[in-house]
């Protein structure tokens, strides 16, 4: 039932007209980032504030939208957003991938293919790349417009000379269309290779920084890396311990305090699907019926 | 000149309507040469619906508004003036601009934004004749492999790619149909 106290999807139209702007001129540059006049929303930033805008400004009534955490469609940041859209749009939920219509997303990149007709919003923390790199906004800006990334390889060559490979595990940077280097949110460096080719459209909206920028589908996206020491998509070297799944990023839960742990998938539905379906891990032992 | 085509064909439920046309207008935009449908406005000729839902969802009184000499009637002004609110102005201040390809010659005046802030660039709303036969092959970002499109131009999209990051973006709107053509769009004569 939606809220009558509040407009469609929360926000005002002159509010979700400057938002749309923003997202088709992301949408025509690739990769670049868009600033834009961030809302105060009713949730603290670092709960999406980006992305609920970018998902407010998206939503019509006909949609259906899944909200996952780390993959995790029940935990509390999901749950929540959830909840707000169901009551301020009236629209349907899911929390099954291939059902939604709108998928809003902490941290990670569903298991399913995405298809067209889907739009994966990412809620983004810090979007600038090189902002630890360098803390000036003026200059990142002008890095940004004279394509100078050469800091970024030097710190990803730093990685190499400490650790002996890239360390760098999560936002893991890449280049857009052999032009903009992005900072695809905190998602593991194993989902950097869905980044590229997919067929859903990919926004990425930051609140609290007041950027939004986008992915086309089907856009060239390259992980940064070197001839000798190429990208790759690390995972924890186990099989789901409930749905036993070996292709699947996993979460690593310590069970105990003497040091007991299980892998499990992190994405939620993914591994509910793979357990309807009959499989089972370590942990989970066919039923008894 | 009554004052009812003035008052009259806006959206009827605003939020919806205009939430529809936007997922439409992302949508042709996010690929380029997709035929999208937008409805909703009915606005003034000779403003085509697609083109009179696009400035419904996109413009108010933030975004000043280009009128080319094909579409700056006193209706469509008064529309404007009272559904979106949005300043008329020269080419060159223009966020959005209006017309028929021919009558917004030349395109290179209009705004292709910065090489610090390349989204300050003008968005151009053009009515063209029809999206078929195609004359124009499309690749690039959002496109999977290439698509076919009907376009009023080649030479003109093709140096405004040559400028990406800047550049304009279009739509190209026949009565309902859309299609966007982005400035990162590689456009080769067929």
């Amino acid at each position: 039932m939606t809220d009558q106290a509040y407009n469609f999807a929360y926000l005002d139209e002159q509010t979700k007209r400057m938002i749309r702007r923003a997202i088709l001129k992301g949408i025509a540059v690739p990769g670049y980032q868009v600033p834009f006049a961030s809302r105060e929303m009713p949730m603290p930033y670092g709960w999406g504030t980006g992305g609920v805008q970018v998902t407010a400004a998206c939503l019509t009534p006909e949609d259906v939208l899944k909200v996952i955490d780390q993959g995790a469609d029940d935990t509390t940041n999901a749950v929540s957003i959830r909840a707000f859209f169901a009551r301020t749009a009236g629209v349907a939920t899911t929390e099954a991938t291939a059902q939604a219509s709108v998928i809003q997303t902490r941290h990670r990149i569903p298991e399913a293919p995405l298809t067209e007709g889907q739009i994966l919003v990412y809620q983004v923390p810090i979007p600038e790349p090189l902002r630890f790199l360098e803390p000036r906004e003026s200059e990142t800006r002008r890095m940004h417009a004279l394509e100078d990334y050469g800091l970024m390889h030097v710190k990803l060559y730093e990685d190499i000379a400490r650790h002996g490979e890239i360390a760098t595990a999560y936002a893991y940077p890449v280049k857009v269309e052999g032009r903009y280097v992005m900072d695809p949110s905190p998602i593991p460096k194993f989902d950097n290779p869905k980044l590229g080719g997919m067929a859903a459209i990919q926004l990425f909206g930051a609140g609290r920084e007041q950027r939004i920028y986008a992915l086309p589908p089907y856009t060239r996206v390259v992980s940064l890396d070197f001839e000798d020491h190429p990208f790759v998509a690390s995972k924890a070297d186990h099989a789901c311990d409930l749905c036993g799944s070996e292709v699947s990023y996993l979460d690593e839960v310590i069970t105990d305090d003497r040091g007991s742990r299980m892998f499990c998938c992190s994405d939620t539905d993914y591994c509910a699907g793979r357990r309807d379906a009959g499989h089972r891990g370590r942990l989970s032992p066919e039923e008894v019926a | 000149m009554s004052q009812d085509h003035v008052l009259t064909g806006g959206f009827a439920a605003p939020p919806q309507e205009a939430a529809r046309a936007f997922r439409a207008a992302l949508e042709a935009m996010a690929r380029p040469g997709r035929v999208q449908m937008l409805r909703g406005a009915e606005p003034p000729e000779p403003l085509s619906v697609a083109a009179g839902t696009l400035l419904l969802t996109l413009c108010d009184t933030t975004t000043p508004v280009h009128l080319a000499p094909s579409h700056d009637t006193a209706a469509v002004r008064g529309w404007i003036a009272f559904h979106c609110g949005a300043p008329v102005v020269p080419a060159e201040e223009a966020a959005f601009a209006v017309g028929r390809w021919d009558a917004l010659q030349p395109v290179t005046r209009f705004a292709i934004g910065t090489a610090d802030y390349p989204d300050r660039s003008a968005t151009l709303i053009v009515e063209t004749e029809g999206m078929a036969p195609p004359n124009a092959t499309l690749t690039g970002p959002g496109i999977e492999l290439s698509h076919p499109a009907r376009l009023p131009e080649i030479a003109a999209f093709q140096a405004n790619r040559a400028g990406f990051p800047l550049g304009f973006d279009c739509y190209l709107c026949v009565g309902p149909e859309v299609i966007g053509l982005p400035r990162s769009t590689i456009v080769e004569a067929l």
